[in-house]
């Protein structure tokens, strides 16, 4: 507050109507629309940063950090599928569409994840020749509105997501304004340029949990049951969600949570649906387990995870793998503020910008301005992103073996305690120097 | 011709025999039997190849299919031919709901009725339904021709992009920015070649024509009513 030019000792802001709901207030009155958005959920939440670990002293052993082993690859889909997908890392490529973002970003991704051996994932739009071409192991994800739907591609894919929700949005749809809608977005999308691109919520060939296992099998069949297919969720009632995917088949299950980014979304969706990341995993883990099948059915966990700890908090309460989106965005160059003078120039800043939906960004990364894309290198921007996977994947391996862990996969509940009383109970922990586990029973 | 009886063989057999020609034909012919409500039947073909299925077929009956012609002499389940890409799918019955969705080409012709839902999210493919068509038929249809030679439900082409729709009958009512629009030439030009092409005998004179309105392509303020 001392470094505000507008603060005065004697006024007081209310926590209630402060400035950015009172703007928000103006804002509506002004345009008479609600504000739609990129990125993800902005207010604070319960997350990762309030679980710790407990490192090796008397009662645990402790490995060498340096020399010892600690394994990090994960076989996902091997419940059904004639070739699961190995990653050499437990952090894979979240959702994002060519068409949201720049072909030089989807590029990008794909030859970040390559060079560490993991994979990355299409989104709405299809299956672009940069991304497959540059990615060694793709995710084709199935999608409501089935735009650049084939088979040809479906074949080429390494596995196949079937989308009910995301994290950003559980329960809506999407919309790719028509500003971002160039000949070639257009074409891949079957509709006439410069009109918005409505995605709906819901599938439009089945309905519910018996039919989407039919839908599977219809996937397994036109694939020859080569390919795992997951299934992804936002998190929401993640429990019985992820109870309904194993029913239905599903070789892996994503749950994503509210944090979760998107790349055009109303704000009052992203900020009031869903629940945090922290609270959806034991969701889901719970139901595995009740179910006999968790490390059978893998889970894959994303939303808001930026860091080593985020990783191996996640593996720790039980995730097989996590999905990176908006980090991964950020390490390509989003956001950064070399670009502050032009974030100033469209009404934004440097680590503030969110307006994914105008294709005005000076990164080059969410746009499908010629010149704007020509910012973002796809091979310089794609080792970052190596470079930053490196860098999660190091950052887990050094918890893990501090917890005498020679796999990230062996972290486990027992190695976290919580902060607060609130990520205690959501993640199912004992709040720090305490055996109480809030909602537990004791 | 190759013959499967799917009280012996399993659907997964049939279509990864259907699937092998897809490199290089050597049975072009095949007749399924006692399909018996299966579902996800002959889905995935990739080749010039005839499929006769003998019986009732379940859902996602040659979805996604491509190139070859599959007439299934029953009713069929939900999303027949869905996510089609050409080639022709006949079904000699009634179709249930989805029917062609999202289908991006190839002809789908149902004798019977369709139910809810058919041709939603259409992309390209032409239907020609000899009978009626649910509620929320041609939801959200991006591009192709629905033809309806009965009665349509409600809501037809609702949220609509650039589908041509035609109907005989009657129509229950029609969904956000789909209109009725003029017969042109043109249209009667498309429908006769559509019928013919569904082997269907109509006059193309006595369809109404309907199409978007185009006034929700771009989300305004001024639509919100709409929504």
């Amino acid at each position: 507050m001392s470094n505000d030019s507008n603060y005065n000792g004697g006024l007081r802001e209310s926590a209630t109507f402060d400035r950015t709901t009172m703007d928000e207030i103006r804002r509506a009155a002004d345009t008479g629309i609600y504000d739609i958005r990129g990125f993800g959920a902005k207010r604070k939440l319960p997350h990762f940063d309030d679980l710790l670990f407990l490192g090796a002293s008397m009662s645990r052993y402790p490995l060498e950090g340096y020399r010892e082993k600690c394994n990090t690859s994960v076989v996902l889909g091997d419940r059904f599928a004639k070739k699961p997908i190995t990653l050499d890392i437990p952090i894979t490529i979240a959702g994002m569409s060519f068409g949201a973002l720049s072909a030089n970003a989807k590029e990008a991704l794909g030859r970040g994840a390559s060079e560490v051996g993991t994979s990355t994932t299409t989104g709405d739009g299809g299956m672009t020749p940069e991304e497959r071409g540059q990615s060694k192991k793709l995710v084709y994800q199935y999608l409501p509105s089935r735009y650049g739907m084939n088979p040809d591609d479906l074949r080429k894919a390494d596995a196949i997501e079937v989308v009910l929700g995301q994290g950003a949005k559980p329960g809506g749809g999407g919309m790719l304004l028509g500003q971002k809608i160039t000949d070639r977005v257009a074409q891949m999308r079957t509709l006439p340029k410069g009109i918005d691109q409505r995605s709906a919520c819901r599938h439009p060939d089945w309905t519910g949990p018996d039919d989407l296992a039919i839908k599977i099998l219809e996937l397994r069949e036109i694939t020859d049951w080569q390919v795992p297919i997951y299934i992804k969720v936002g998190a929401t009632r993640t429990y019985y969600d992820v109870k309904l995917a194993v029913k239905a088949g599903a070789d892996v299950i994503v749950v994503d949570g509210m944090q979760g980014g998107t790349a055009a979304t109303q704000d009052v969706f992203i900020e009031h649906v869903g629940i945090p990341t922290l609270a959806a995993i034991p969701q889901a883990v719970q139901a595995l387990q009740e179910m006999g099948m968790h490390r059978k059915v893998q889970l894959i966990v994303s939303g808001g995870i930026r860091n080593g700890a985020d990783v191996a908090k996640c593996m720790a309460l039980g995730a097989d793998a996590v999905a990176i989106g908006t980090a991964a965005l950020i390490a390509l160059g989003c956001n950064d503020p070399k670009y502050d003078e032009e974030f100033k120039k469209i009404g934004s800043a440097a680590g503030f910008y969110d307006d994914y939906q105008e294709g005005k960004d000076p990164a080059g990364i969410s746009t499908q301005d010629p010149e704007l894309m020509k910012r973002l290198d796809p091979v310089k921007a794609g080792h970052r992103l190596a470079n930053y996977l490196r860098v999660l994947t190091l950052e887990a391996q050094t918890l893990a073996r501090a917890c005498g862990k020679n796999d990230l996969r062996n972290l486990e509940p027992e190695d976290l305690v919580a902060l607060t009383v609130e990520s205690a109970a959501m993640a199912r922990v004992p709040l720090a120097g305490t055996s109480w586990v809030p909602g537990q029973g004791f | 011709m190759k013959t499967y009886d799917l009280t012996e063989a399993a659907v997964r057999d049939l279509n990864q025999a259907l699937h092998d020609q897809s490199p290089e034909c050597v049975e072009r012919e095949f007749e399924v039997l006692n399909p018996k409500g299966q579902h996800n039947i002959a889905c995935g073909i990739d080749q010039n190849l005839s499929v006769d299925i003998k019986g009732h077929a379940g859902y996602f009956c040659a979805g996604m299919n491509k190139k070859a012609h599959v007439t299934i002499h029953g009713n069929v389940g939900q999303g027949v031919a869905e996510n089609m890409m050409s080639g022709t799918v006949r079904v000699k019955g009634d179709a249930s709901q989805a029917a062609g969705a999202t289908a991006h080409g190839g002809l789908l012709v149902i004798e019977g009725n369709a139910g809810a839902r058919c041709g939603i999210s259409m992309k390209g493919v032409d239907i020609v339904v000899k009978g009626d068509v649910g509620h929320m038929s041609c939801f959200m249809g991006q591009a192709g021709s629905l033809v309806v030679c009965g009665d349509a439900g409600e809501a037809l082409g609702d949220s609509l992009y650039e589908v041509h729709i035609y109907v005989k009958g009657t129509v229950k009512s029609l969904g956000a920015d789909c209109i009725e629009k003029e017969m042109r030439d043109e249209h009667i030009a498309e429908l006769t070649d559509l019928l013919n092409r569904a082997g269907v005998d109509e006059d193309p004179a006595s369809f109404k024509r309907y199409g978007s309105a185009r006034q929700l392509y771009n989300f305004k303020v001024d639509n919100v009513s709409a929504y």
